[in-house]
């Protein structure tokens, strides 16, 4: 870590030498209905994120990190502003609309997971591939090359109960890289991992974001993963506080 | 995508097994207290059907007019030509004369001088023919207490009270002192084959039963009787076939002009009886109704909680990209899936219990003695056309409508709130 940037008006990736920008929010709101009022999660947020970048969104709970990721990820739709994911504006986009945009170019890591517990690892890295009618033939090859990816070609008949936190979580970060997305948007995806398993995972997607050149965007509070983050953005009170970018 | 989900459907019991399960016992129950209620409810008809009133009755005008007093001077004649006329218009109903008659049973001592006498209500059946049904309809052989059934002219049955009453055992003669279909004095002597008792305190009193051309030659009654009964094919009554079958009867033979040409009645339009079909036929549906209803609640909160606890589910499914109509989609479809087989496995099974009911029933006789209302003595459950269907209204309808009140919550909520649900 060898520089530091205060200014919270930063909008442009300073790693846009790494490619075109991929997100874009422009005095980003989001409002959720509370008692008779409101309360504001996100106050204005203006961030640009650029092609293979490996950030953060950081700060503790209540800060608005997880609703900007599903704002970005199309899981909600923001109360005012702009978010612009991939050319697409998440507020003018229908539900089909949205559904394409996740299904063709976003890839999700949760933190509890989230597997289907009754289908095989197998299936549960399969599942992205059906939705969009790849064969038989291309789905077994993609499972199995991102099953690869993460070290569980030996576990592909196994069930997620069967299954550890750390081979679990691989499970998700397979499932979300499968279809090559654009963009991987994991929700504090080591919340629930041991020290060791929290840096084999991490290890895992820095990987992937170098060869395969994918953006990942986290939203962490979790020191291990802050470790790892090539930029850092530093959430307070539904606005961006600070920033940190990391020069290897 | 199909197979992926029919996959999940069978693996997880809690979306496949045990809703059809319980889909299938509510059906299941739906069914048989369908049956039950209608074979219950039914019972007082059939019973009325078998001992007076037939499921169709013909008679002489005149009779009709004054049937409660049993008039005999205006009975039917001619009823062998009748009957048969009758079995070419109405091939599936089974015809069968009956004379109704009041008279004093007198029994001699060994001087031939009177020893006891008492009041009889006696009824004419034919026991003899081979093809008769009718102490298979009355059930006589299980009401009987002593001796044996009519199996020789010049024999009858008491009621065993009755005999007690009167001091005779099966072998012993009586007289039956009455009148003539003119109006004569009829002397006629009977020997007591055996002793009935048919658990009505009514019917016990004073029952006489004797064979149908017993009567006809005692009451002079040649070729004659009160009444021609007709019971429907399957033995339950069927009002609207019954009205049908009186209607072409009717129109073929009833003549104003003459009180004793014969006419056609349905158990329906005799008597109070038409009043207690329509209370039977509308507190049947009613009763079946409320138990529909409430399987129906049951079932739709069943399809409503395995949809709703499955939100987590559906959260990941859109976050992967899969369309809300798609999800809802695959949920009804779940839903018809598990509601018809639960439906056919429950129906299947409902039917099974319905048929042995219906076939075996239970005995209530026991606690029924001493009662003064002719009520039946075995209680029976009975299928009908509905009993096949019925099952499917809470079945599959609650079951889709449950599941498709839950799916709703997949368009009202954000695909980020159904996550919530699913990481809480």
């Amino acid at each position: 870590m060898n520089e530091r940037n205060n200014n919270a008006d930063t909008k442009k990736s300073p790693l846009g030498d790494l490619g075109v920008a991929i997100i874009k929010t422009n005095q980003l709101i989001k409002r959720f209905p509370m008692g008779k009022g409101e309360f504001t999660a996100l106050k204005g947020i203006d961030l640009e994120f650029g092609t293979g970048e490996f950030a953060g969104l950081i700060g503790p709970s209540g800060s608005g990190k997880t609703t900007l990721l599903n704002i970005l990820g199309s899981l909600d739709s923001p109360s005012d502003g702009e978010a612009i994911v991939l050319g697409q504006s998440v507020s003018k986009l229908s539900a089909k609309g949205a559904a394409r945009l996740r299904k063709e170019s976003l890839g999700f890591i949760f933190q509890s997971y989230n597997l289907l517990q009754v289908h095989t690892v197998f299936e549960n890295v399969e599942f992205p591939l059906l939705l969009l009618n790849y064969t038989a033939a291309e789905r077994k090859k993609m499972v199995m090359d991102a099953l690869e990816w993460v070290g569980l070609t030996d576990k592909v008949k196994s069930k997620p109960p069967k299954l550890s936190g750390g081979e679990c979580q691989r499970v998700a970060i397979a499932r979300a890289m499968v279809k090559r997305p654009s963009l991987v948007l994991a929700d504090e995806p080591t919340a629930n991992l041991d020290a060791a398993n929290s840096h084999n995972i991490l290890k895992t997607m820095e990987t992937l974001n170098r060869e395969l050149k994918t953006t990942f965007l986290f939203a962490t509070h979790d020191e291990k993963v802050i470790g790892y983050l090539k930029r850092k953005i530093f959430m307070k009170d539904g606005l961006v506080d600070h920033e940190e970018i990391v020069n290897n | 995508m199909i197979k992926f989900l029919i996959k999940g459907l069978l693996r997880d019991k809690s979306r496949s097994r045990i809703p059809v399960m319980v889909v299938a016992i509510g059906v299941m129950l739906t069914v048989f207290m369908h049956a039950f209620v209608t074979g219950y409810m039914g019972d007082t008809i059939e019973m009325n059907a078998r001992f007076t009133h037939g499921h169709l009755k013909v008679m002489t005008t005149a009779y009709a007019d004054e049937m409660n007093q049993m008039p005999n001077d205006l009975a039917l004649l001619e009823v062998d030509e009748l009957k048969s006329n009758l079995k070419q218009m109405f091939s599936d109903v089974d015809w069968s004369p009956r004379i109704q008659f009041g008279g004093l049973v007198d029994v001699p001592d060994a001087n031939g001088e009177t020893r006891s006498q008492g009041p009889a209500f006696g009824m004419a059946l034919d026991f003899l023919s081979p093809e008769s049904k009718e102490a298979e309809r009355l059930n006589i052989e299980k009401t009987l207490v002593r001796g044996t059934l009519i199996k020789e002219p010049q024999q009858a049955l008491l009621s065993e009270k009755f005999a007690q009453n009167l001091g005779v055992n099966p072998g012993d003669e009586f007289t039956l002192i009455g009148s003539t279909m003119n109006g004569s004095m009829a002397f006629y002597t009977f020997k007591v084959a055996g002793t009935i008792t048919f658990g009505v305190e009514q019917m016990d009193r004073g029952a006489l039963l004797v064979d149908i051309n017993d009567a006809q030659f005692a009451l002079d009654m040649d070729n004659a009787a009160g009444e021609l009964i007709g019971f429907l094919p399957g033995g339950f009554y069927d009002n609207g076939l019954a009205v049908e079958k009186a209607s072409e009867f009717n129109e073929a033979y009833a003549n104003v002009d003459d009180p004793y040409a014969p006419v056609m009645k349905t158990l329906g339009q005799q008597g109070t009886m038409g009043q207690y079909v329509a209370l039977v036929d509308v507190w049947t549906i009613y009763i079946s109704m409320v138990f529909v209803f409430a399987m129906a609640l049951v079932l739709w909160n069943a399809g409503l909680l395995g949809a709703l606890r499955r939100y987590g589910e559906f959260g990941i499914r859109l976050a992967m990209g899969e369309e809300k109509r798609h999800v809802f989609n695959t949920l009804i479809y779940e839903a018809i899936v598990i509601g018809v087989l639960g439906s056919l496995v429950g129906t299947g099974f409902g039917l099974l219990f319905s048929w042995l009911m219906q076939t075996y029933g239970i005995d209530m006789s026991a606690m029924l003695e001493g009662a003064t209302m002719m009520m039946p003595s075995e209680i029976k459950a009975r299928i009908t056309p509905a009993t096949y269907y019925i099952g499917f209204i809470p079945g599959l309808l609650s079951t889709v409508i449950g599941a498709a009140l839950a799916g709703f919550g997949i368009y009202k909520r954000k695909t980020s709130q159904l996550f919530k649900e699913l990481e809480a």
